[in-house]
This record gives structure tokens, sequence and C-alpha cells, in this order.
């Protein structure tokens, strides 16, 4: 699927966002939402980004799309470093790196029709400057994503989930970018439309060679469309490799947890599966535990792990953990 | 073991002006004592309106519960005086919710909002109110019950709520817990705290429990029989284990063939219901799945299958084809 090249390298991103004194003056602290990630995505690819509430993966995101800017590291795209760039400077590149989002419903805007939406992008970059041709081309990407001619003259509040979710995708690909950051794109749909658009989300991958970041927390969802993997915690990558080895083998002890706490829909396999249930909740990113991140948590930590924050080395080819035990 | 909770023939409508929306559509389940059951489907299939219709909250003047009984150790809810439903609202029956910041007050302390019940439904005096209180947060495995007790709930973090919402659904030791999406707003790992905690207290208890959820998984580790609800009619119903090995109604058969599982090899493709559910006021004639089923005839479109046993052991599916879903035919569309 890949032809190797990375699109996209993301080098010890850091983001921190300051909590100040405030109107009541509280305490100032320091939010490490994201805290030294490296990866890379090479064109073609697809990789998934793994992790629960609060442990950055979306503030990742962010900074790529240069949603957020970065506190330091850096985000190269196509060789660039995008963190360096101003506004201006950023604008062109901006077309190449679009962003689906959880919730269709609440990134259309409600006034504005279907027809509208998507052809905003077209007309704001300057890509389509001809209306009539617009207007072809509006009709072409809505077919792209499997809604009907007619649905250009609806507004969003007429739409079901699955139909917003479309045309989010539909404006996504109308500027032509070549990276799409999918944040948790299916998890606010019914079942039965998520594997809808999963199948939607690859066909279009295949039709226009697009390369995804898809940034979710189902581990079932994101072993189906990923080819490499990524598990974050507490604004840190604790795992990365592709997916076959992170799902038949994974190394640190917090993706084995995950895996074991996706429920099976199979009550006779259930019965019999041991499971690794994790105790006490994720630390707070405004005071991340010394060490390893994961250690309070552990059910294998060794007391070095309290003190030695871990590198993530590459402990078998391609595959890497953040642990001193794998 | 007897029967605890009977809901027969039970029709709740919304009355809107652009028509009558038919949520739970005489619809009939039970839960028997000390058992587990599961209603599941998607969103707007029903469940939560018919969970509503039990405690009888359902809003009103627009929602309207028009038909049916729901027999409840014996006695018609349907049939209770505003002030005896607030005797099994809590006491009998306990609740959780899914999103518990918005059920709990967020100005009174955890200590209030837990002693609150127990004085109010078993009359218990304030400072024993505190006392069970205390043993009630370190049940639900909350470290430090005393100081807990003194916090506000925006101090918990949602994990801490559910476990919270859980010592406050059994304060009144109820024989019957509804769980409307207990755990679908926590995270995978907390999820599985949670689901651990409920099974674990209602075996310790004896409580039945009525689990809603949209959740396949979750409901094939918990629940001994379930009942999948599609536009406001349970549609199949089974023994978890049978319904899940061996479904015989297509929108079943497609709800589990649609998700990707760790614990098979990864497809090439995922097998999605296509189409979108129905509006619920303009419901075709016949079988409202017909539009979005693989397996429909002629009769379907015409009238609506009644549920009929398929299987022993109470397995029942509402489908004119339901002897015909063999796996052969839906495996070669893939």
């Amino acid at each position: 699927m890949s032809d190797g090249a990375p699109l996209l390298q993301v080098k010890n991103l850091v983001k921190h966002f300051h909590l100040g004194g405030g109107l009541f003056g509280g305490r100032a602290g320091l939010v490490r939402a994201v805290d030294g990630v490296s990866f890379e995505i090479r064109r073609g690819e697809t990789l998934g980004l793994v992790g629960e509430s609060g442990c950055g993966k979306t503030t990742t995101g962010r900074c790529i799309l240069q949603l957020e800017r970065p506190t330091s590291g850096q985000v190269l795209f196509e060789g660039r470093d995008l963190a360096t760039l101003d506004e201006d400077a950023l604008r062109p590149i901006r077309r190449k790196m679009q962003v689906i989002f959880q919730d269709p419903y609440s990134s259309l805007n409600p006034r504005m029709t279907v027809g509208q939406i998507i052809a905003e992008p077209l007309a704001v970059h300057g890509i389509v400057a001809d209306r009539a041709e617009r207007a072809r081309r509006v009709r072409e990407l809505l077919s792209h994503v499997g809604l009907l001619p007619q649905h250009v003259h609806r507004y969003p509040h007429q739409l079901s989930g699955g139909q917003r979710q479309r045309v989010g995708i539909a404006r996504a690909l109308a500027v032509e970018p070549s990276l799409i950051v999918c944040d948790e794109p299916v998890s606010a749909l019914d079942v039965s439309i998520q594997a809808q658009i999963i199948n939607l989300l690859e066909d279009l991958q295949a039709q226009f060679g697009l390369t995804y970041l898809f940034v979710a927390h189902d581990l079932s969802v994101v072993r189906h469309i990923s080819d490499r993997v990524a598990v974050m915690y507490l604004g840190k990558i604790v795992e990365i490799t592709d997916r076959k080895s992170l799902y038949d083998s994974p190394l640190h002890p917090y993706t084995k947890a995950l895996l074991s706490a996706v429920p099976i829909p199979d009550p006779a396999l259930e019965a019999r599966r041991e499971r690794v249930v994790l105790g006490g909740e994720v630390p707070s990113p405004l005071s991340p535990p010394p060490g390893c991140v994961f250690h309070p948590r552990c059910p294998v930590a060794i007391d070095r792990c309290r003190g030695e924050v871990p590198d993530l080395r590459e402990i078998r080819p391609a595959h890497r953990a953040a642990c001193l035990l794998a | 073991m007897g029967t605890l909770l009977e809901v027969k023939n039970l029709k709740t409508h919304f009355v809107t002006r652009s028509g009558v929306v038919r949520a739970v559509d005489d619809v009939s389940w039970d839960v028997s004592e000390s058992e587990t059951v599961a209603l599941v489907g998607e969103s707007g299939c029903g469940k939560s309106v018919s969970a509503l219709s039990i405690m009888r909250l359902v809003a009103g003047p627009a929602g309207r519960i028009v038909g049916g009984q729901i027999r409840f150790k014996g006695r018609d809810l349907l049939r209770l005086s505003e002030e005896e439903m607030r005797h099994v609202r809590g006491r009998e029956i306990g609740m959780i919710f899914q999103e518990p910041m918005t059920s709990l007050n967020p100005v009174l302390t955890i200590g209030r909002q837990l002693t609150e019940g127990l004085e109010i439904h078993l009359g218990l005096a304030p400072a024993e109110a505190r006392r069970r209180a205390t043993e009630l947060l370190g049940m639900v495995g909350i470290p430090d019950p005393e100081r807990r007790l003194r916090q506000y709930p925006h101090q918990f973090s949602g994990g801490m709520r559910q476990r919270m919402m859980i010592a406050m659904a059994l304060s009144c030791s109820p024989s019957l817990i509804l769980a409307d999406e207990p755990t679908t707003a926590l995270d995978v790992t907390i999820q599985a705290q949670i689901l651990e905690l409920m099974k674990d207290l209602s075996r310790r208890f004896g409580v039945a429990m009525l689990i809603i959820t949209h959740n396949l998984g979750v409901v094939a580790r918990y629940a001994d029989r379930v009942n999948v609800m599609y536009a406001g009619r349970i549609i199949e119903r089974g023994t978890a284990r049978e319904l899940y090995a061996n479904p015989r109604h297509p929108y079943t058969l497609g709800l589990l063939r649609s998700v990707p599982r760790l614990d098979e090899p990864r497809r090439a493709r995922l097998d999605p219901i296509e189409g979108q559910p129905p509006d619920l006021m303009r419901l075709p004639a016949g079988c409202a799945f017909t539009p979005r089923c693989g397996f429909s005839v002629e009769r379907c479109r015409v009238e609506a299958p009644p549920l009929c046993e398929v299987n022993a052991g109470g397995h029942v599916s509402a489908c004119w084809e339901a002897d015909n879903l063999d796996r052969a035919r839906t495996a070669s569309r893939t």
C-alpha cells in the first residue's frame, strides 16, 4: 500500500498547556498533554493512534495540523517543518492536510446546505473558481462518499449521523489532500453504520492514495483499518509497530491490558477468557508520576520502574516499546 | 427462579407536531430474580424509552404510555399512585445512567446524595445513614471513603462517579437495577473495572439487572438473556450463548457480522448493514427491517412477522425467513 517514503515525520513533539492563575487565582500548573512523541507515516499508509481519554492522541493530531502550535519538536510534512512556518506560509499546506471529526453534527455549519458546506473549501482555497464547475465537483464528491445528488440542498439536521459523517468526509476530500487526520471518525455512530464508514474510508484511500492518521480508542476498529499502530499513555508513545506484531505479540503491559479489556461478542469465549483488569485510573497529566508513567497501574512493575524513565527502544525489528522489562 | 419484572404489550408513544412516534410498540419481555437481562439496539430503537417507561419517567406531555402492563413483583406499576411509585424508584428498583455527571447534583456533596435515599426510603437516622454510606463507597472500591463523602461530584473522575452511581443504586438493597449504557462514557480499562464490579455485586446481593446497551461485546460477557430491539420492537430474544452462536434474525446476524473482532483473523473488508435505520414516524408496512435486509421475501413487505419460537430454551425471532438464514448464504456475500 505504501511506497516507503515518509509523508509525515513527527520528531520529539511536545505540547504543554499552562493552567494559569485565572479569575479566581487558582494554582498555576503545566499540563503535559504531549510529552516527547516521535513517529512517521509513510505515503499511502494508515497509522492508528490509540489510547484512553487524556492520553494526548487528539492533541497530537491537532499539533500535526498546526491547529495547536507545538511547544517544541518538529512536524515535518513532505520534508518541511510546519512548526516553524507562519500562517501565510502554512495556508497552501493546510490544503494538503484535512481532518474528519468525531461528531459530524457539531463540525458542520447548521445554516449551510450540504452543497455549500462542500463547496466552501473549493472557493476558499481558490481551487475551482467557476460556479457551475464547482457545482459539478460537489456532485462528484457526493457520489464518492455514497450520497445522492438531491442531498445537495439538505441541511445537516435533515441527515442521519452516518450521512453527516459522509458530508464531513466529502468536505475533507474536496481540496484533494494527501493526509487526513481521522479523529474518532466512527465512535459517535451506530454499530451498523460504523462498518459502512470504515469501508468508505478504505475505498477512498485506495482510490485517491490517501494517507491516514487514525485516532481512536476502539482497538478492534484500529486493528481493522491500520497498517501500523502507536499506543499512547499519558502523553507518551509506549509501543509502536506494525498491526500484526502489536495485536499478535504486544510487548508493553499497557497494550496487553488494553487488548484484554476489549469485550468480544461471544459469550462462550468470554467465559473462559483471561482478563487483566487494571487497577486505579490514569494519573493527571498535571503531575505525571516519576519514572515510567504507567508504573502505578502496572501489574508487573519493579522498583526500577519508579525511578527510571524507559526509552522507546527497538526490542524486535520495527517493534518499539517503552518498558524496562520488555 | 420466579419472574420479578414482566413487561406485557407495552406501548409508549410520543406525539409531535409532525406525527406520532411509536418509540416502544407492543413490546413484551421479562426479568427473573437475580437474572441479568440485556436490551440491545441502536439509537432510537426504543431501549431507553423502555427503561424510562418502567420507572414511569417518560417525559410528558408528548410522551405517554398508551398501553400494556408493567408487572413488578406481581403489581402493575402503571396502576400505582405517584406516591407509591416514589417508593418503587430507588427503593425497589435502582438506576444507573450513562453520564453520571448529569445525573448527580453538582451542588450537593457525595455524602448527602447517598444519605438522602437512605434517610427517605429506609428511615435511617443521619448518623446511621452516614455510616452506611461510608460502607457503600468502600464496597464499590472507592478508596478513603470518609474523605470522599465530603467531596462534590466534580472532584470525582468519570470512573469514580460511575462507582458512586452504583453505590447509590445499591444503597436501599433493591431487587432490580436498571443500567442504561452504564459504561459507554468510560475508557476501555475503566469500563472493564466497572463491569466486573457490577457483575460481582449483583451476584453477591442477588440483584437482578437490566442492562441497556448498544455494545454487543458488553452484553456477551455479562448477560444471561438478550433482547434485540429494532424500530420500537423486539425482533429476537434468547439466552446470550444461543443468540450469539445461532442468531436467527437478519438484523442480529448483521450486527454481529459488521463489527471487527479481535479474536478473529482480520477481514479484508467489513460487512455492514446497508442503509439507515427507519424513521419511526414513517415505518414501512410489514417488517421495519425489510429495506435493509438481504433475506427479505415478498411477504416481509406486507405483513409484520410476530415473535415465534425458533429453538428450544425460549429463543424467539420475528422473521418470516428465520429458518432460512443459513450461514452459507451470508458467507457467499463476502
